[in-house]
């Protein structure tokens, strides 16, 4: 093996790393905070709206889930600025990078967020909505105060493991060159020859990172487990 | 300031001289295609290894699996194609890392993709297959035991046959995923789909028209895996279990 590594070349690095984590951490906060409202707004209007508003949900559900995050990316950092500029009529305008990822991974991801929320409506039993509407509830109270407590409770590991992805998803903002983490750690390792320091290192950080997460969900899970016994 | 709608831009020459514009994306379309079924067959065969070996008795076979499947599961992919593209070369023996980086550009390119694509769609596979296993009812291994079948003929008689047919339906996802996943392919410089669709979008400055047309091939493809996964499922489905309508 002829390599020589220089592990000191990430420290040098770090103020700058550090930078990227911040970028991915904003990244994956704006788009799970909005993207879990969005989610649960489209969750329920898939399964008590009405006809018409049923069909345009799952639409916009499925379009996101069957095209590659890169290319809805590529969506709001290519074409949506042309569709600001002729509709405001300033040929100037221009979206940030960081304005297009947070759009496209709010839209796509709240598609994801939204089968989960979905299916833990859905793991409710209906009893549930029918008491609280039997003791004069509005259906939207009723959701809101005994439907969707449970069902969050339910759903909470699955809600974490797509977060998880989310996070794993938000380094493809690398195709716009946007600095986050991996954005960063590239960068670096390309401008000082060290890209073998920089990937490990970034590897290892995510795989630190999910392992969080993912240990998370298997805790909750078997807490769960038990609770139930 | 108006955009100049041109939807006949595809078959139009384009300015690299390769033939039409129309012919970049087909190109595209062609590598895509590839890349996600060989892929898809490579993580097939390994991630049903893998999962079973994370229900077998034995620690030393499933401890391996299961810390295959956890750091391929927790690493974002690009990383892995990053790894596997900028690192790997650089830490084998010079000889393989020369070897390596002097293979033609686009060999070198598609052979990391799928490398990188098989391992890390194999370690979703695995997890299915576990779970798939482990929803069995533990009287299935039992009574195999019982009959005096080795722990090979467990597997291989009472216990896959049931596995595999239950985790059809939720494998079209993770063949979906294949699909979509491919398109990291144009960070290292393979032109798949979404690559050619930004090239278009560059060369013709159609970019509506150049995006359009990708976005909604991709919707035709990951439909047609819809259809060919419901024939499978069809085949595939045990009589007298309750079968997931989708």
């Amino acid at each position: 093996m002829a390599y020589e590594f220089d592990w000191s070349s990430i420290a040098r690095a770090w103020p700058y790393l550090l930078d990227g984590m911040g970028t991915t951490s904003f990244l994956v906060a704006v788009a799970m905070v909005l993207g879990v409202a969005f989610g649960t707004v489209l969750a329920i209007l898939r399964l008590f709206g009405p006809r018409p508003v049923v069909a345009l949900a799952a639409g916009y559900v499925n379009f996101f889930r069957s095209i590659p995050l890169i290319l809805t990316i590529f969506w709001f950092f290519f074409l949506v600025p042309l569709v600001i500029r002729a509709v405001t009529g300033n040929p100037y305008f221009a979206v940030g990078p960081v304005y297009a990822a947070i759009a496209a991974f709010v839209l796509a991801e709240s598609a994801y967020y939204c089968e989960i929320i979905r299916a833990g409506i859905g793991s409710v039993r209906a009893g549930q909505l029918q008491a609280a509407r039997a003791l004069g509830m509005t259906t939207a109270q009723a959701l809101l105060y005994v439907v969707l407590p449970q069902a969050f409770r339910n759903m909470t590991p699955a809600l974490i493991n797509q977060t998880v992805a989310l996070l794993k998803d938000t380094s493809l903002v690398y195709v716009i060159s946007l600095n986050d983490f991996l954005g960063a750690a590239a960068k670096i390792g390309q401008r000082d020859g060290r890209q073998v320091e920089m990937f490990l290192f970034a590897a290892a950080v995510y795989l630190a990172l999910c392992s969080l997460g993912t240990m998370g969900v298997h805790l909750l899970q078997r807490r769960g487990a038990a609770s139930r016994r | 300031m108006t955009y100049a709608w041109d939807w006949l831009i595809f078959f139009k020459p384009s300015v690299t001289g390769e033939g039409l514009y129309g012919w970049m994306l087909v190109k595209g379309l062609g590598w895509t295609v590839l890349i996600s079924l060989v892929s898809w067959l490579f993580a097939l065969a390994l991630g049903t290894v893998l999962g079973i070996l994370r229900t077998v008795p034995d620690r030393w076979l499933a401890w391996p699996a299961l810390l295959y499947v956890h750091c391929f599961r927790n690493t974002p992919l690009l990383v892995q194609l990053f790894l596997w593209f900028f690192v790997v070369p650089e830490l084998l023996p010079l000889a393989w890392g020369n070897a390596i980086k002097q293979m033609a550009p686009t060999t070198g390119q598609f052979l990391t993709v799928v490398l990188c694509l098989s391992l890390y769609t194999a370690a979703k596979v695995a997890e299915l297959m576990r779970a798939g296993i482990e929803a069995l009812p533990p009287g299935q291994r039992a009574a195999g035991a019982a009959m005096g079948l080795s722990q090979i003929d467990v597997y291989r008689y009472v216990l896959l046959p049931q596995a595999l047919r239950t985790i059809v339906p939720p494998l079209t996802s993770d063949f979906m995923n294949v699909f979509k996943n491919s398109a990291v392919a144009l960070t290292i410089g393979l032109m798949e789909l979404t690559g050619q669709s930004r090239q278009l979008s560059e060369f013709s400055a159609q970019s509506f028209e150049a995006f359009t047309a990708a976005t909604l091939i991709y919707m035709v493809v990951t439909y047609g895996v819809v259809l060919v996964m419901r024939h499978v499922e069809k085949r595939a489905r045990i009589p007298g279990m309750l079968g997931v309508a989708r």
